[in-house]
């Protein structure tokens, strides 16, 4: 049985290239409304360009980015930002404003975006750090929190304008399992309760297995595998497998590309004199 | 390729990829003017960075001030005491301060201390994906966080030189009347009559004006374009002082040939 | 929010701070009060011979600066320099058979322009010349002329 789902993203043919590199060939992948959709591949294959693509912060060489049926890069300046309203974000690092504290951080979208009063206001960050867990760190500056606590404000702040997708950027990278845990939870119920689209960019299977519904695998700048994660584990050949397997050898080599051993080995002994 | 063939290559290319980055910054600066009218309305920010600008250099502005206008005096009675014309110091010592010491000294101090500081900030600010958050958030980065540190960096130098000049003249006066003996009266009554306020004291704050534009312009400039690491964002500080002294001393030389010729 | 009140104070005080300096170098040091924005008018006169005399320079009345040189240039038909120089006026009763030389401060000071009042009912006013005129005494002239007479007595 399928549902029927509604796409809030669309990529077509999207090509990006930075200075000689292609980030992005032709890629061409949806993102479905409502639904927690991972985008896993390796290191540097460019999954935070992507969401940056995404958002309008990069213009691509060719191809198109349809958000809610919008195409972000021919949006004027000012409806670009009316749509970067609906969108919250957490970057790798939380990237906090430094000089303002917990909670002046989180109301900080609300005091800029909103005409909102200050009990209005104090209300509602209350209500988003609790929501993440951290009511009662409010009035810590960013350099007195750890990194995961950060994450946190951060996901606290990008979801205070209650917005209607949420990009992830890398956000478990080093943390540790109980910091992990905290953030898969977080995920979902937000996901869940707030009924928000989530995208997800990760390297980390397992915790990518724990909650996405969808996800779409990039590799060397093309989309090689989307679905579900039923679909994506009966995968017993290929990239994908050994991804997701976490298998050293398969279709990314373990050997960095040299002529054979044997040819390596007589070069050894012909400097010892030319012996067979 | 021969070796001087090779060496005119470079040169070309390295002017074009100068010409280049000159149009860049004019863009960009461009961009940021157009965004200076609504860094008024958010007076808030503008206040904000005047103070970080502006007071924070007191100190040393204050003290090298009193320094500049003490050792000015000592040195000129020194020099003049020999044609007996010490009387005189003190428009000497007024005319050094207003046409060229203040705004140049001053504008110098305030590249090293407040346009690396600017530097530095913006640069820490890039790296940390601050400003892309903000992007992300819908708050325009130029209206937000250039706009308002460069108004508030053209508005702070001439107010600190005004107090440089003042602390430089008093600092004079000490030296001159108190201890070394000029009378008085004649310091001032000689002062006065050589300092002519359209000539001297409002081309020194048009200079200082100048100086204040060109320290903006780069340390924004140089901010906003370094490389995001440790090592990008101080050598990006490092040019920053070292291009906006370069360019007060050669900006100071065009306008002193232009006002005091 | 303290934090920005002090911040609104500080830039206040900052900007007080600067705005007293300016009164300072306006007043105390600069010559502010004396020529801005006060009423004058303009009178030339030809010289033979300006010597040391510059723009700025001031025109004095029994010692008191009642005026200024505004511009030196070469008279097209008779040669000599024409100096223009503006009388405030508060001093608009003066006659216009006046005389005016160019003097020396001190002994080897600046030069400027020294008015000898005259008897006429006549005025000077806006664009008027004044005709009796006594150069710069030259150094050299003064030294040759003494030469001269020293000579010339034996």
């Amino acid at each position: 049985m399928t549902e029927k789902v509604e796409t809030l993203i669309e990529i077509k043919n999207l090509t990006f290239s930075r200075g000689e590199r292609k980030i992005f060939d032709g890629i061409t992948l949806s993102i479905p409304k409502g639904k927690i959709t991972a985008i896993m591949g390796p290191s540097g294959s460019g999954k935070t360009t992507l969401l940056k693509l995404i958002a309008g912060q990069l213009p691509p060489d060719s191809g198109e980015v349809y958000v809610e049926g919008l195409n972000v890069h021919q949006l004027s300046r000012k409806r670009l930002y009316q749509l970067r309203r609906k969108m919250g974000m957490l970057f790798q690092s939380g990237a906090l404003l430094a000089d303002l504290n917990v909670f002046e951080n989180v109301a900080f979208p609300l005091r800029e975006h909103t005409k909102l009063p200050e009990e209005m206001i104090y209300a509602l960050v209350l209500m988003k750090l609790q929501a993440v867990g951290l009511r009662g760190a409010k009035e810590m500056m960013p350099s007195e929190l750890s990194g995961g606590m950060s994450r946190r404000v951060a996901l606290a702040r990008g979801i205070a304008l209650d917005p209607e997708m949420i990009f992830y950027d890398e956000p478990f990278v080093g943390q540790d399992p109980i910091t992990k845990g905290v953030l898969v939870k977080l995920i979902q119920t937000l996901n869940e309760s707030l009924g928000l689209t989530s995208v997800l960019v990760s390297h980390d299977v397992d915790e990518v297995m724990m909650i996405a519904d969808y996800i779409c695998v990039i590799s060397e700048g093309k989309l090689i595998a989307e679905g579900t994660k039923e679909e994506l584990l009966k995968e017993s050949t290929g990239y994908v497998n050994q991804f997701i397997n976490g298998l050293p050898d398969g279709p990314v080599p373990f050997h960095f590309p040299s002529a054979s051993y044997a040819e390596d080995l007589e070069g050894v002994q012909a400097g010892k004199g030319g012996l067979r | 390729m021969s070796g001087f063939q090779r060496f005119l290559q470079n040169l070309g290319q390295g002017s074009l990829e100068k010409v280049a980055a000159f149009g860049r910054g004019s863009l960009f600066i461009w961009s940021i003017l157009m965004a200076t009218p609504s860094a008024l309305f958010r007076f808030d920010l503008l206040l904000k960075q005047i103070y970080v600008a502006g007071v924070l250099s007191l100190p040393i502005i204050l003290m090298a001030g009193l320094f500049v206008g003490m050792v000015l005096s000592l040195q000129g009675y020194n020099i003049l005491v020999e044609f007996n014309a010490e009387e005189a110091v003190g428009s000497m010592t007024a005319l050094s301060l207003l046409r060229e010491l203040g705004p140049v000294v001053g504008g110098l101090l305030f590249a090293g201390r407040a346009g690396s500081a600017l530097t530095a900030e913006i640069g820490l600010m890039r790296s940390t994906e601050q400003i892309s958050a903000l992007e992300m958030m819908a708050v325009d980065p130029l209206k937000f966080i250039y706009a308002p540190r460069f108004l508030a960096v053209i508005i702070a130098l001439p107010l600190l030189v005004l107090i440089f000049n003042a602390l430089g003249v008093f600092g004079g006066y000490l030296v001159s009347v108190s201890w070394l003996g000029v009378d008085s009266g004649a310091f001032w009554s000689q002062m006065t009559s050589q300092v002519d306020w359209q000539e001297d004291v409002l081309n020194g704050i048009i200079k200082s004006i100048a100086f204040g534009v060109l320290i903006a312009v780069i340390a924004l400039f140089q901010g906003v374009n370094a490389i995001p690491s440790s090592e990008g964002v101080s050598s990006a500080t490092t040019r920053t002082v070292v291009h906006a002294s370069l360019g007060i001393l050669g900006l100071d030389f065009i306008l002193t040939s232009i006002m005091f010729n | 929010m303290k934090k920005q009140t002090k911040i609104e104070i500080w830039v206040g005080a900052f900007v007080l701070m600067s705005l007293m300096a300016l009164a300072y170098i306006a007043f105390q040091v600069s010559n502010f009060s004396s020529w801005k924005d006060r009423p004058t008018y303009e009178v030339s006169a030809l010289f033979d011979n300006i010597g040391g005399l510059k723009e700025r320079g001031p025109l004095k009345l029994s010692g008191v600066v009642i005026g200024r040189v505004t511009a030196i240039e070469i008279d097209p038909v008779s040669f000599k320099a024409r100096v223009h120089m503006k009388i405030d006026q508060a001093f608009n009763q003066l006659p216009v058979d006046s005389s005016v030389s160019i003097l020396t401060s001190g002994l080897l000071g600046d030069q400027y322009l020294g008015l000898d009042p005259g008897g006429d009912e006549e005025v000077l006013r806006q664009g008027s010349e004044i005709e009796m005129t006594q150069s710069a005494m030259v150094l050299e002239e003064l030294i040759g002329q003494f030469l001269v007479k020293f000579s010339e007595s034996d």
